[in-house]
């Protein structure tokens, strides 16, 4: 039952699948396993590569960090007070059903082009599972947990740092997860856009051109890193139930 | 005993007189129409006295923990403790253990005991000192880097019974503390409440729906009637400080029940029919 | 009306009136956003037009037709996942990441297998909602409470029988919430695929008035869009919490 080798077992699968695909739909559509790896070693090796990369993960960096401390505050506030929750869930989650690619247009009018752009959409799509999970696990505290916080006498801002956070911690670390992949995004579409620099852009311009091989190395290597970090996180999150 | 005073037990504690005075006491939840939890209660508890309360479920003894503790500013009347009035901030001196298990999952057993105590700014040394007492009082000592996931309910509650304990409480309040837990332990736990009391000499007020468990460990014990509460009668059961659950054996324990359940029953029989008293 | 409900009317109202505000006074110039009561002129224009049939038709299928695929391959997926625990233990770190993947490269992929239509477009669509419902299959499946898959033994009842009667009814809030994700999601999906490869319907007009630097139309357009999500989107909250209610788990 180890988990390492079905892992091994799955990608192998993964890759017959791939390749069996490649068969049929030919490489007008889609590069096989080995032409996609080639190409991901090659793109690895060159120098433009890393700038655009750089440019990527720049505004995602500053896109995880506004979306999720905006999306713990947020949540927690609302957490907190109840009919501040209940009058902004239904108002939260039609927000979050707008398909927010739609609003592009408007963000790069407001903000024009280039990396406040790609940071302002990136944040967009990832503050709403952070702060709507943050208001989850505040809200489903047990209330004998905050009865004794009052037993002990404790102040608001104790209350909150020492036993309202560590307490929802692994809900507030879920939404933050998928917060993360889902800032990627769109950081990602964002660049499809108006930008220059970028993986976004690159995989825009590899479409255009065709490049098949070009595109889905892209598409590898986006998915490796995330799936990396996914996985790391995920880890950090059974840590965090585990002891509970 | 020596010049320090047992780890657990106050200074203030020997001295006379009431540790907790609830006058005329009423609470009323939810505005002009809503439910009445408490009607006109007086109660006074005096030092060192382990005080139990009983009645029909849903009579509004838990509103009187809360109530007596601060939690909750009464709709009408007055709490003192030790003729300090109490208003809606739990006083420091007050130690409370709630019914549900309230014991922090992040922590470990020792953080979890050590949490009040590092709060309030104590040096780390007495901080050490008062955690490892409780921990060995509370038979805890061996578990101290487990977490509470890892724990029976009963050991769980007494994390809880610890963790109020180091505070030196001169009043402990305890809401059927032992209502999740099984019979078996339910009275071992009893009589472990019993050695507390005994060695901390605080004031216990300890609120439960058990008859055989407020006869056994209380020196009085109040009847409350069926919602809005009220006291109907308040027995006095005269055993002797050093007690435990041998005392059941005795003539007494058999009488003391059946006079607390006739006090009850028709209690109890409005509280299931919905009546009000 | 509840008392909620009209403190959030008053705050939507009131944030409305500010951007419209806004708008008029040219504190947001006309450039960047029209005032919203312009937009809503904008829409009624373009209802009258007729021009809005072919592509809300196209557009409202494919939604359709991408929600009933993702509600199905998310709740067999799900299903297949909860069997096979080995299968799960890899797939779980793979679930979260899979949101970041961008899903409309595999476009040309799908046009090869399924052909120059719509078809490529509405598996897009459903690609992002899949997720979701799969998701909150597993879950809704963990969660069913031990002693009622005991009862269904005590009943002596056939594996189909125990799914039809007991487990699916038991499982049913989750399923609920993974359906509610698999629509939003695939909404999202179908809108951003009309937007991206410009097929046709409400994605591709938006797309293309943003183009034409004709703000009017586009927010327009964005407005019906809106609308529209939002409308479904609350329906389904309010179906989500009588589910909730009812099965005693909220």
């Amino acid at each position: 039952m180890n988990t390492r080798l079905d892992s091994l077992w799955f990608a192998l699968a993964v890759i017959v699948i791939w390749q069996v695909l490649f068969w049929i739909a030919g490489e007008e559509a889609i590069a096989s396993p080995f032409d996609t790896l080639r190409q991901a070693v090659l793109l690895i090796g060159s120098a433009g590569f890393w700038g655009h990369a750089a440019a990527t993960f720049e505004a995602f960096g500053w896109a995880v960090l506004i979306a999720v401390v905006l999306g713990i505050v947020m949540g927690l506030t609302l957490g907190l007070w109840p009919l501040a929750a209940e009058v902004a869930e239904p108002i939260i989650n039609a927000l979050y059903a707008i398909p927010k690619i739609t609003l592009y247009p408007v963000i790069l009018l407001f903000f024009g082009l280039g990396v406040p752009a790609k940071v302002a959409f990136g944040v967009i799509h990832g503050v709403f599972p952070v702060m709507l999970l943050t208001m989850n696990g505040v809200r489903t505290i047990h209330p004998v947990i905050r009865k004794t916080a009052r037993a002990l006498r404790l102040t608001a801002v104790e209350t909150i740092r020492t036993v309202l956070l560590p307490a929802s911690l692994p809900e507030i670390f879920s939404g933050v997860r998928i917060g993360i992949a889902l800032t990627l995004l769109g950081t990602l579409i964002g660049e499809l856009f108006a930008s220059n620099r970028g993986l976004g852009f690159l995989l825009l311009r590899a479409a255009d051109r065709q490049d098949v091989p070009g595109t889905m190395a892209l598409i590898l290597l986006l998915f490796t890193v995330a799936a990396l970090a996914g996985a790391g996180l995920l880890a950090i999150d059974r840590q965090l139930h585990h002891t509970r | 005993m020596g010049a320090r005073a047992a780890p657990l037990a106050d200074a203030a504690t020997g001295a006379r007189g009431t540790a907790l005075d609830i006058t005329d006491v009423t609470h009323v939840f939810g505005g002009a129409h809503g439910v009445q939890a408490l009607d006109n209660v007086n109660l006074a508890l005096q030092r060192g006295e382990f005080f139990s309360v009983i009645g029909p479920s849903g009579c509004g003894k838990s509103t009187l923990l809360d109530v007596a503790a601060g939690l909750i500013v009464p709709t009408s009347g007055r709490v003192r403790f030790e003729a300090e009035e109490v208003r809606g901030v739990v006083p420091p001196g007050i130690g409370i253990v709630f019914q549900e298990d309230a014991s922090f999952p992040w922590l470990s057993v020792w953080d979890n005991v050590a949490f009040g105590l590092r709060r309030e700014g104590h040096d780390p040394a007495e901080i050490r000192r008062r955690v490892e007492y409780a921990l060995t009082f509370m038979g805890l000592a061996e578990f101290r880097r487990h977490h509470p996931a890892q724990l029976s309910g009963g050991m769980r509650q007494r994390v809880c019974i610890a963790r109020t304990l180091v505070l030196q409480p001169r009043l402990i309040l305890l809401d059927e503390p032992f209502g999740a837990l099984d019979q078996q332990t339910r009275l071992l736990m009893g009589e472990e409440l019993l050695r507390l009391w005994r060695e901390t000499g605080a004031t216990v007020m300890l609120i439960t729906h058990s008859l055989d468990e407020a006869a056994m460990l209380a020196d009085r014990v109040g009847i409350m009637s069926a919602r809005p509460g009220r006291f109907i009668a308040t027995l006095t059961t005269g055993w002797a400080r050093e007690r435990d659950s041998g005392i059941v054996a005795d003539r007494r324990f058999g009488e003391l029940t059946a006079t607390l359940w006739r006090h009850l029953r028709t209690e109890s029989m409005r509280s299931l029919r919905g009546d009000k008293a | 009306m509840t008392r909620v409900g009209i403190i959030r009317l008053i705050l939507v109202s009131a944030f409305v009136a500010v951007v419209e505000l806004a708008c008029r006074t040219g504190i947001i110039d006309p450039f960047t956003m029209i005032a919203p009561s312009a937009m809503a002129a904008s829409l009624a224009g373009l209802i009258e037009d007729g021009k809005l049939g072919a592509d809300l038709a196209f557009t409202l299928t494919n939604m359709a037709a991408s929600i009933a695929l993702a509600v199905v391959a998310g709740f067999v997926s799900g299903a297949v996942i909860h069997a096979l625990p080995r299968l799960r233990r890899v797939v779980d770190p793979l679930l979260a990441a899979y949101y970041a993947v961008p899903t409309f490269v595999f476009y040309p992929l799908l046009v090869v297998i399924l052909g120059l239509n719509r078809l490529p477009l509405i598996v897009i669509g459903a690609m992002f909602g899949t997720v979701g419902m799969a998701v909150n299959t597993i879950d809704g499946i963990d969660r069913i409470p031990r002693v009622l898959i005991k009862t269904a033994s005590a009943y002596r009842m056939d594996p189909i029988r125990a799914v039809l009667l007991i487990k699916l009814p038991a499982a049913t809030p989750h399923l609920f919430t993974g359906v509610k994700l698999a629509v939003t999601y695939s909404m999202i999906g179908v809108v951003a695929g009309e937007f991206i490869l410009s097929m046709a319907g409400l994605g591709r007009s938006i797309a293309f008035a943003y183009n034409d630097l004709d703000n009017t139309t586009m927010y327009g357009l964005l407005l019906l869009l809106l609308s529209i999500t939002t409308a479904v989107n609350v329906l389904l909250n309010y179906a989500e919490q009588r589910v909730y209610r009812r099965w005693g788990c909220a």
